[in-house]
């Protein structure tokens, strides 16, 4: 695809177009449509050279206090689709609407103003605190940016979301610097920072991996107790499925690009239906002797380059049942088992 | 005392103090485990609390900070904790034992082929020439799922999953009888820790290898362990046969622990465990669990006894 194709595309995809009536309803939150986040390749600094298709056609709504887990391996595309709704990039193609306002092309003030309905809890909580701010500082800043004046004010906003991630005495941990605190706590401090604003979607990129086992469930227990009280919705991305039937929803599984089984939780862990969510469920491992006495079956190789895809099912090439004539040379569309389960699979023909 | 001849490995009162700023770090105080040839065993626990000590101390891989470094380990009938630093080179290191250090994947050397760091062990402590050792190095990849011309490769030009591999082939290419792992997959996708579980399973068996293995994940730990070592704030609470462990941990810190874990087949609601772990520089005095322990009772304020039941033994009262 040339780059003019690809302009001329954006183009067709104009707002008005998307807007559904499902957006329209007032519970719908955050509305993806046919979104595709593709980056550039160059080659000698300006020749085109191709497109990381890290992103492609993804639809789904997000209503208020739901939790989305979003689940696939390293470079599946969860977190350049993550960080298109926190509108870090700009989507290729598609549109992303909020609250039912299309937000691909905020500017300055709409975006600042968007952001701060976002809020967004970082995997590596020390990486993401600056090292010389305290923690009232670290705190207070999306406050002092989003024109909260009165230092007063402030000091109360900090305290109150110091005392919901169940950080007390706060003033105590308020002239602290990150270093002094644990892990857990880290990732308390950032969530808090999260919440300040008081946003009405949450974006949650891993926020346990690099924490200890024990607080993990603490952590996960958190965020889920803030989704109720504030009537939150959160997008949970993970690799690891244990913990998505605690904490959430729906499930998303991701490969190479594409969601490639979506439903709630049940339908998803109990029906599964996708050869790659079998691996996954397969691969996943509880705490048993038994394990140690069994080769685990692992679909051989490794995810496909996203800028030449396979042709047909980007998994046929390590799918144990592929359907030779089938799998590889047509794209599955979305089948549809049972009402509000997808799965993109030649199987279920 | 004199060692058991039965066990491969057998580590006695081992302690690694640590001197800093603030005090004495006590990291490892005063360690006991045995390990049978061709066993593999996990040792768990929170970050914190002295694991990757416990596995340097082993290797005898000493920071500059050292305060205190005693006990005794034994490898079958050699004790290693006499020997001079030279000798415990020449002696144990790679060749007796290696290691697969934390974050191996990104502990390979950036500038030299990865086949040249897989053969390097050999020419260094069994010095044997170049091609020979490169030879090796080529059984080696095959025997790890390495395809064999990636020798000339270098590290960044390979995935996680393939640099662990590499690792572990470094790890493996002296043939030592014992293999120490720190936390080998925690990085890498699940999928790829479905793999390189069950290469070091197919390892143990073919090639009689045992294993410890240093983690916090207890539900991965599983896929290899024959033996569970709980640690929790420099010392061993637990050590039990992974059967009986997983089925039913003694040790009130254990039961937490396994608690902690959500699963992904079964119904119980995945709980945390409150509090944290003491500090390391001023352990309590009795049992260091009891503050966050819920089957407290008066007894904890003393220091709890190593209670032996057959060949698993944990430290606590209410075993007592």
């Amino acid at each position: 695809m040339t780059t003019k194709d690809k302009t001329k595309e954006m183009k067709t995809s104009s707002p008005a177009k998307a807007q559904t009536s499902r957006s329209l309803i007032s519970d719908v939150l955050l509305n993806i449509k046919d979104l595709h986040v593709w980056f550039e390749l160059r080659k000698w600094g300006f020749r085109h050279a191709g497109y990381v298709r890290a992103v492609d056609g993804i639809s789904f709504e997000l209503t208020n206090s739901e939790t989305i887990a979003i689940v696939g391996e390293s470079g599946c595309g969860k977190t350049s689709l993550m960080r298109t709704v926190l509108l870090l990039n700009r989507p290729t193609k598609g549109t992303v609407t909020f609250e039912s306002k299309v937000i691909n092309d905020l500017k300055a003030d709409d975006l600042k103003n968007y952001r701060s309905h976002v809020g967004y809890v970082q995997q590596d909580p020390y990486g993401a605190m600056p090292p010389f701010m305290s923690i009232q500082a670290i705190l207070e800043e999306p406050l002092k940016i989003n024109g909260v004046k009165d230092p007063v004010e402030r000091f109360n906003r900090v305290k109150k979301a110091l005392e919901e991630v169940k950080m007390s005495p706060a003033e105590e941990f308020m002239a602290k610097f990150p270093h002094m605190l644990s892990g857990g706590q880290q990732q308390r401090v950032v969530i808090a920072r999260a919440m300040i604003m008081e946003p009405r979607l949450l974006i949650a990129d891993e926020p346990v991996s690099m924490l200890d086992a024990s607080v993990r469930v603490e952590i996960l227990k958190l965020l889920r107790g803030l989704q109720k009280k504030h009537n939150l919705g959160v997008i949970y991305i993970t690799h690891d499925l244990s913990t998505v039937r605690y904490f959430s929803e729906q499930i998303f599984v991701m490969y190479a690009g594409q969601v490639i089984e979506k439903g709630n939780v049940k339908q998803v862990l109990q029906a599964t239906s996708h050869p790659y969510t079998f691996a996954l469920l397969e691969a996943t491992s509880d705490p048993d002797a038994h394990n140690a006495t069994v080769q685990k079956e692992v679909p051989p190789g490794e995810p496909p380059s996203l800028v030449n895809p396979p042709k047909g099912c980007r998994f046929h090439p390590r799918c144990p049942k592929m359907i030779d004539g089938l799998c590889n040379a047509e794209m599955p569309p979305d089948f549809e088992p049972e009402p509000g389960h997808f799965v993109k699979c030649w199987l279920l023909k | 005392m004199a060692n058991n001849a039965q066990y491969l490995l057998d580590i006695q009162e081992l302690k690694l103090h640590f001197r800093t700023t603030k005090g004495v770090v006590q990291a490892v105080d005063g360690v006991n485990f045995q390990l049978k040839p061709n066993q593999a065993v996990v040792v768990v626990g929170e970050s914190g609390c002295g694991k990757t000590s416990l596995a340097k101390a082993i290797l005898r891989l000493l920071p500059r900070n050292v305060f205190h470094y005693g006990g005794k380990v034994y490898l079958n009938d050699l004790e290693t904790m006499g020997l001079s630093d030279e000798e415990y080179r020449k002696q144990v290191r790679w060749i007796k034992m290696s290691l697969v250090p934390q974050a191996a994947m990104n502990s390979l050397n950036p500038v030299l082929r990865v086949g040249d760091q897989v053969a390097e062990p050999m020419m260094i402590h069994y010095g044997v020439k170049k091609d020979e050792a490169m030879q090796q190095a080529i059984k080696m990849f095959q025997h790890v799922g390495v395809p064999v011309d990636f020798i000339n490769r270098y590290a960044f030009e390979l995935s996680g999953g393939m640099r662990q591999r590499v690792a572990i082939a470094m790890s493996l290419v002296t043939a030592p009888a014992l293999v120490m792992l720190d936390e080998p997959t925690s990085a890498l996708d699940v999928l790829t820790q479905a793999n390189i579980f069950n290469l070091l399973k197919r390892i143990k068996s073919e090639m009689a290898t045992s294993f410890v293995l240093i983690t916090h994940d207890i539900a991965t730990s599983s896929e290899l362990a024959d033996r569970v070592a709980v640690m929790y704030a420099g010392q061993i609470v637990e050590v039990a046969d992974a059967f009986t462990f997983f089925k039913q941990p003694r040790h009130p810190y254990s039961a937490k622990l396994m608690a902690s874990v959500p699963k992904l087949r079964g119904n119980d609601e995945p709980d945390f465990i409150t509090g944290q772990p003491p500090s390391l520089i001023n352990p309590p005095t009795g049992c260091r669990f009891a503050a966050r322990c819920p089957k407290r009772f008066g007894k904890c304020n003393e220091e709890p006894p190593t209670v032996t039941l057959g060949e698993d033994k944990v430290k606590c009262w209410l075993h007592v």
